[in-house]
């Protein structure tokens, strides 16, 4: 076997917790006679078996900088504990009812104030930029929080192949419409479909990324497939899912929590936790798969992205411009 | 004497053992959950949301007991009513202990904010404090010692606990009110039914059928 075991210190971890023995081994002596080589256990969960979807396994994926000395969530609660309105407002619903969906063919329309407004479909996306593996938080507003291993292509590398002009000041997301196939969308709670954004040096940020996978395969369905915006210091409904449009813009772009509550959601939405919520207090969070009698742990500033961010907002009020 | 010995029919003390069965199921249940560690990603928010909405549940159950007993002329139903209400209580004290040992650690900083910050908080709160009075007197000595009519109007109290408890629901979803809508829209059919001009349409209906007395 190659996989290292230091290398992720405590985060990484081991097969043998999230899937039964038994399965495991069958799989990786089903790999070995399948004549898969080392490249399939270049990445610890590379060859993990899926448990709550059959994802097809990403080829060609790389290491990152980006990784946490922390453990991560489990595929099985990262899969079944979501936010994921179009299929429902339960946190069980989007694993529920995400079946119908169907994330490929796919393709993302890129236009508004760029020199190159163009379309860029799913295997151009994953074909043209490296696929990283990034091992990131993901906090939501609602105090709770996950560790989760995505893989995706940073969001600064696919926009510049538009060529933003000066005017573009933000960059505004689209998830898509299709209420045959997202449940939650045929039903009018909120103003579908769902958009955010973001203004242009949070999208250049090299921490943004356009999610293609977890736990080293295709994304599932209820996790946003087959493309998502991740800003992992931000609250997690800015990480828009099921992306079909980018627009650079001028001015700032109408968000969709934003709109249904603004003295909640603003249009920032960075992770702070010295700014109260009039739902949940933001100073602490729970970490999702804990037990029942884990106690929940502080919530860092910028959801401990605060050397990278922080810059972006010099200056800027926070509480303000939450 | 007659009286007395219809409350004791066989029939009825089996009704009322199989209800309060019933009302246990959710307990049981969801403890069953938490022990074999199938309350999924968050068990805690799990366990506060089961017990809040089984809270509001049996509320509703319990103010449905006195149009059913004007609807249906079945009198014993409302010795039902006190069982039903404590058991509504019984789990608005999980729900709130839940979230205050479980959720919150027991830090007073952050329940003191809670109270002070957060309306849906504030609301639920004050729909678990109207519970308090209502479940302290509802033993006969209590209501002995009250008197019949102050007791009464005390607990007309139960109907702005429940507003509450519906509030409280409608003011935590982000999106989507369907839920506490069908909630709210009950209690307003159940407090509608107690409109003086309702109630004797009410025992009007043909669904009332005058009981036999009971035998022997």
């Amino acid at each position: 076997m190659l996989i290292k075991t230091s290398r992720y210190g405590p985060g990484r971890v081991r097969p043998s917790e999230i899937t039964p023995k038994g399965v495991w081994l069958n799989r990786r002596e089903l790999l070995k006679r399948a004549g898969f080589g080392a490249a399939a256990f270049a990445v610890p969960w590379a060859s993990w078996p899926g448990l709550a979807h059959a994802g097809r396994k990403l080829e060609n994926l790389v290491e990152s900088g980006w990784m946490l000395d922390e453990d991560l969530t489990s595929l099985e609660d990262i899969t079944t504990y979501n936010n994921f309105y179009e299929f429902g407002t339960g946190k069980g619903d989007p694993a529920r009812y995400s079946g119908g969906f169907k994330p490929l063919p796919w393709s993302i329309r890129v236009g508004g104030e760029c020199e190159k407004p163009g379309v860029i479909d799913y295997e151009d996306l994953i074909g043209s930029y490296p696929v990283e593996e990034r091992v990131y938080r993901l906090r939501c507003v609602e105090a709770w929080s996950m560790v989760v291993p995505w893989a995706g292509v940073q969001l600064s590398e696919v926009l510049r192949r538009f060529q933003p002009t000066s005017k573009a000041k933000y960059a505004a997301f689209e998830t898509v419409y299709r209420p045959e196939e997202m449940p939650g969308q045929e039903r009018g709670f909120l103003d579908w479909p769902y958009v955010e954004g973001l203004r242009i040096d949070e999208a250049m940020h090299p921490l943004s990324l356009l999610a293609v996978g977890l736990y080293g395969e295709e994304l599932p369905n209820q996790n946003g497939a087959p493309v998502r915006l991740v800003v992992p210091w931000k609250y997690g409904y800015k990480s828009i899912k099921s992306i079909v449009s980018i627009t650079f813009v001028e001015e700032e772009p109408p968000t969709t929590w934003n709109q249904q509550a603004p003295h909640e959601y603003g249009f920032y939405s960075n992770v702070n936790p010295e700014r109260s919520h009039p739902r949940w207090s933001q100073k602490r969070e729970r970490r999702v798969g804990g037990s029942l009698f884990a106690s929940k742990i502080p919530t860092l500033k910028f959801n401990g992205y605060e050397e990278e961010v922080a810059s972006l907002y010099a200056g800027m009020d926070l509480i303000k411009h939450h | 004497m007659a009286r007395a010995a219809a409350l004791l029919r066989p029939g009825f003390a089996w009704v009322k053992a199989g209800i309060f069965l019933a009302a246990l199921i959710p307990f049981g249940a969801i403890v069953a959950a938490a022990v074999s560690g199938e309350l999924g990603a968050n068990p805690v928010e799990a366990l506060i949301h089961h017990f809040g909405e089984w809270a509001l549940r049996l509320m509703l159950v319990t103010l449905a007991v006195t149009p059913l007993r004007r609807l249906t002329g079945w009198n014993q139903a409302v010795r039902l009513r006190r069982m039903l209400g404590l058991f509504a209580f019984f789990y608005a004290v999980l729900h709130l202990a839940t979230y205050v040992v479980l959720d919150r650690s027991l830090l007073v900083e952050e329940l003191l904010e809670d109270l002070t910050e957060r309306p849906y908080i504030m609301v639920g709160f004050a729909a678990f404090v109207m519970l308090v009075p209502l479940a302290a007197t509802s033993t006969n000595a209590m209501i002995r010692r009250i008197g019949g009519r102050r007791w009464r109007l005390l607990h007309r109290l139960a109907y702005a606990a429940a507003a509450a408890g519906v509030v409280h629901f409608w003011w935590l979803v982000k999106a989507d009110v369907r839920e506490p809508f069908i909630h709210a829209a009950i209690l307003a059919v159940l407090l509608i039914l107690r409109l003086p001009p309702v109630v004797p349409f009410l025992r009007s209906l043909p669904a009332r059928r005058p009981r036999r007395p009971a035998a022997g």
